[in-house]
């Protein structure tokens, strides 16, 4: 199967193989292709190429309702219940056929027939807003065998949930592929989950199938490389030396996390003058709330921001004269205005400063512009005008203004969140040499990359997030892509 | 993307990438005031009224004569207040549609005010008049955006329901505490002596100083909007309020600050109308004029220079609303049906921003 989207090959050639009653793991890095893959199953989208065979005919579907017919299901990775309805209403009204009238009794009864069946059991009478994470997975699990699933995708099934209540979760789907009569492919990014009850696993790396085997026949550290590819040797780049001054300092930092369940721990992270460190993580390990502690998004609840040693509480005067820039991810969603134009845009950061810094009242429209045409020219951005709307620019060039924008007059401290995401290659390269540059300059950079590799050619210190701590720290000269991957899978 | 290099900018291309969404901003509107009228005509039709009797009568008694003029224009000075208490706020992307509210209590501070002052220095009493109008305005569009603020309470809805509270207030005052034993038949505030009530403009027409004060205000508007920096980030922040918060924007701020301003503004409807017109506040105050702003603002495209011109057509429209009930036989509800359908097609109409071809620069490519 190979799914591309314009020149970029999201899927190239993967063949699969899941046997029945077998409980097959699916691992990959972000972007490694398997949302594209089991979208593609369930016919939310078309393969460019290839085809599949449920049981051995071939099947053609065209969209969710196909895949349902063909006893497919997915369970997704945030709940689709309808949380003010019961248990057994949202078993009722997920059924394709589900009737205009229902006769609540003989539902009722089917239900219980159909309940009694299976190995484990969900509250059907209490509204799905009062249940547990724990008993919602299970519900959705239900959900799917009452439509009549034989063939059952969970996507990252567990990242909702607590460990005790993964494991049970965990525990009863096995129970249900032992038993026959279901196989089950699971999206995880945790190899405890996978040593404990897969049977079968695969790697997807950059699209492509990196390898299949029975749980137990790789070790971990195989898997790792599996996953992240052959061990990753820095390019060397023209390097100054890292200094020694504390430029950004998050010390005893304490903040709840965005579902308001866990909570965001940092002991102590400290950025020099001249050095890159970064941030690795699989995504949704606290990364994004870092950023937001940071730019003064989300409030700690403990702890402290320094800037060059002074305490920083990101208002607009003090995160101008302390020359913190921020470049969040996805920068046209989180640091453009699409509708203003290119010199609008640009100008951001000091439309209402002086030449010496200070706030001024009357915005100079002039001024805007020829800096706007300045910048244009020297970080490439390819426009067809400084008037025009930024967001009809490619993603690379809406980058390349965000990062001029950011980068230009003097910087302190420099923090990015996957700068290259879905950029094309000639973008990924200016932008990161780009990042080199500042670094070389003195300026402090914080990368925040869901990229290991990115991370491993660019950083001169690094850290593993894991569920909202920091788990590993190294100098990236000492480690390798294999420890650094063990902790992101939380090994 | 196109084959320009960046270095070299084709100049025709930055005029086009300038000066097209301008255009595109004109034509829409009007299109949708126009298709407006259209529909409306349909209307009339189907009741078996003439579309051409109705807007020659609009045009007769709106705008074809001095006497006509003055009947407008002596109802824009309301408008336009009421129009920027919703222009204001939908720089920062909200929609506060209770500009009505903030006009009744105005005018009822302007009311209790006077006649708490009469007695005092006429000039301070005046100015008094205009504070504490402009205060309560304020603080209760403000407190609109305080909410959203610090609470995340959606300012259209709260806006309008305290809308609702500020007319139930005028009404309890002017009945109740404030009410002058001798207005029998309409409960009002105390009758303000001459030296409160705001005159008539020197231009040869009877308007009222009420017009000049809101073309000054819009101007004023404008200028903060477009020329300093204040506008700029207001504008940042409403087109992306995440974009806004990274770059450490006062965005908390910024939102109090217009929706206090709008309501301040607002109120100075209220102050004008009660000190110019009805020489009391009563329930006269409860007229409209917050709503109708709405439709204007938007009409203008939330620019405080265009609310000027649709201001004074609107107030045409309701100024012949009289004289259109006693020829053609229609209620007088008829303009609020028009008004209604080209709210309606202009809402529509925000969809087509960015997708007709001709106001993109690569149309006129050679």
């Amino acid at each position: 199967m190979s799914m591309q989207f314009g020149d970029f090959k999201a899927l190239d050639n993967v063949t699969l193989r899941v046997k029945a009653g077998s409980f097959h793991a699916l691992l990959g890095e972000n972007g490694a292709g398997k949302s594209t893959l089991v979208k593609c199953i369930m016919g939310f989208q078309a393969p460019t190429q290839g085809g599949l065979l449920v049981g051995r005919r071939e099947a053609r579907i065209k969209d969710p309702v196909d895949a349902q017919k063909l006893g497919l299901g997915m369970v997704y990775q945030h709940f689709t219940l309808v949380p003010s309805l019961t248990g057994k209403e949202n078993l009722v009204i997920a059924r394709a056929d589900a009737p205009h009238v229902i006769d609540w009794r003989a539902e009722t009864a089917r239900l219980e027939e159909f309940l009694a069946r299976m190995p484990f059991q969900a509250p059907l009478d209490r509204p799905v807003t009062d249940l547990s994470a724990g008993e919602k997975q299970r519900l959705e699990i239900l959900k799917q065998l009452y439509l009549g699933s034989r063939f059952l995708i969970l996507d990252e099934p567990t990242s909702v949930l607590t460990p005790n209540e993964a494991d049970e979760v965990l525990t009863h789907v096995r129970a249900l592929c032992q038993e026959g009569g279901l196989s089950v492919l699971m999206i995880t990014h945790k190899f405890r989950e996978v040593d404990q009850f897969a049977d079968h696993v695969s790697v997807l790396r950059r699209g492509k199938l990196a390898g299949s085997a029975r749980v137990g026949e790789l070790s971990n550290a195989e898997l790792t490389r599996m996953m992240i590819g052959e061990e990753f040797t820095p390019q060397e780049t023209q390097r100054t030396k890292t200094g020694t001054h504390v430029m950004l300092n998050l010390r005893a930092a304490s903040a709840p996390d965005q579902s308001g369940l866990k909570t965001i721990k940092i002991e102590d992270l400290k950025v020099h003058a001249g050095e890159i460190l970064g941030i690795a993580g699989v995504s949704g390990n606290g990364q994004k709330d870092l950023m937001e502690i940071l730019t003064g998004q989300k409030k700690l609840s403990t702890g402290a921001i320094e800037v060059d040693g002074k305490p920083y509480c990101a208002n607009r005067e003090e995160s101008q004269a302390a020359q913190i820039r921020f470049v969040p991810e996805e920068p046209l969603q989180n640091a453009c205005a699409a509708r203003m134009s290119v010199a609008e845009n640009l100008g951001f950061r000091n439309f209402d400063r002086t030449r010496n810094g200070g706030w001024k009242l009357l915005a100079n429209k002039a001024d805007l512009q020829a800096q706007g045409m300045r910048l244009i020219e020297e970080f490439n951005i390819k426009t067809t005008s400084a008037h025009s709307p930024v967001g009809v620019l490619s993603g690379g060039n809406v980058q390349r203004t965000v990062l001029a924008r950011e980068l230009s007059g003097d910087v302190k401290v420099l923090v990015v969140a996957n700068p290259c995401f879905g950029l094309d290659v000639a973008s990924v390269t200016a932008i990161r040499s780009r990042l080199i540059a500042a670094r070389n300059r003195g300026v402090a950079v914080l990368l925040i990359s869901e990229d290991l590799d990115e991370i491993l050619e660019l950083s001169d210190r690094l850290m593993v997030m894991y569920e909202g701590k920091v788990a590993f720290e190294a100098q990236t000269r000492q480690t390798t892509s294999s420890e650094v991957g063990t902790y992101m899978a939380g090994g | 993307m196109t084959d320009t290099t960046t270095a070299s900018f084709a100049p025709r291309h930055a005029y086009l990438a300038l000066w097209l969404p301008r255009i595109e901003a004109v034509v829409i509107p009007l299109a949708a005031l126009i298709s407006g009228l259209l529909v409306f005509s349909l209307f009339l039709l189907a009741l078996g009224k003439s579309p051409v009797e109705f807007y020659s009568l609009i045009y007769k008694a709106g705008f074809s004569s001095g006497f006509s003029w003055k009947n407008t224009l002596s109802r824009v000075a309301p408008l336009l207040f009421a129009a920027l208490c919703v222009a204001l706020p939908a720089r920062l992307g909200l929609v506060v549609i209770g500009g009505e509210g903030a006009i009744v209590l105005g005018g009822l501070a302007a009311g209790i005010t006077g006649a708490m002052l009469i007695g005092a220095p006429a000039g301070i009493a005046m100015l008094m008049m205009v504070l504490m109008s402009a205060l309560v305005g304020a603080l209760w569009i403000g407190g609109v955006g305080w909410m959203r603020v610090k609470r995340g309470v959606n300012e259209t809805i709260a806006s309008l329901l305290m809308a609702y509270i500020g007319i139930a207030l005028l009404n309890h005052f002017v009945e109740g505490p404030f009410r002058d034993p001798a207005s029998l038949n309409k409960p009002s505030t105390a009758q303000l002596p001459d030296a409160l009530r705001v005159g008539d403009m020197p231009i040869g027409i009877e308007v009222h100083w009420g017009f000049g004060a809101g073309v000054v205000a819009c101007i004023l508007c404008w200028f903060i909007l477009d020329k300093t920096t204040i506008g700029f980030a207001a504008r940042i922040t409403g087109q992306n309020i995440r974009a806004a918060q990274v770059q450490a924007l006062p965005v908390g701020r910024l939102i109090i600050g217009f929706t206090a301003a709008g309501g301040a503004l607002a109120a100075l409807a209220g102050f004008f109308e009660v000190s110019a017109i009805h020489g009391a506040a009563n329930g006269s105050l409860i007229a409209g004029y917050g709503y109708t702003g709405i439709l204007i603002s938007f009409l203008a495209r939330h620019n405080p220079l265009a609310i000027i011109p649709v201001a004074i057509l609107l107030a045409g429209f309701e100024a012949s609303s009289g004289l259109i009930q006693r020829r053609m036989d229609l209620p007088d509800a008829t303009i609020l049906v028009l008004q209604g359908i080209v709210f309606v097609i202009l809402l529509l109409s925000e969809t087509l921003y960015g997708r007709l071809a001709i106001f993109r620069p690569s149309y006129w490519r050679v």
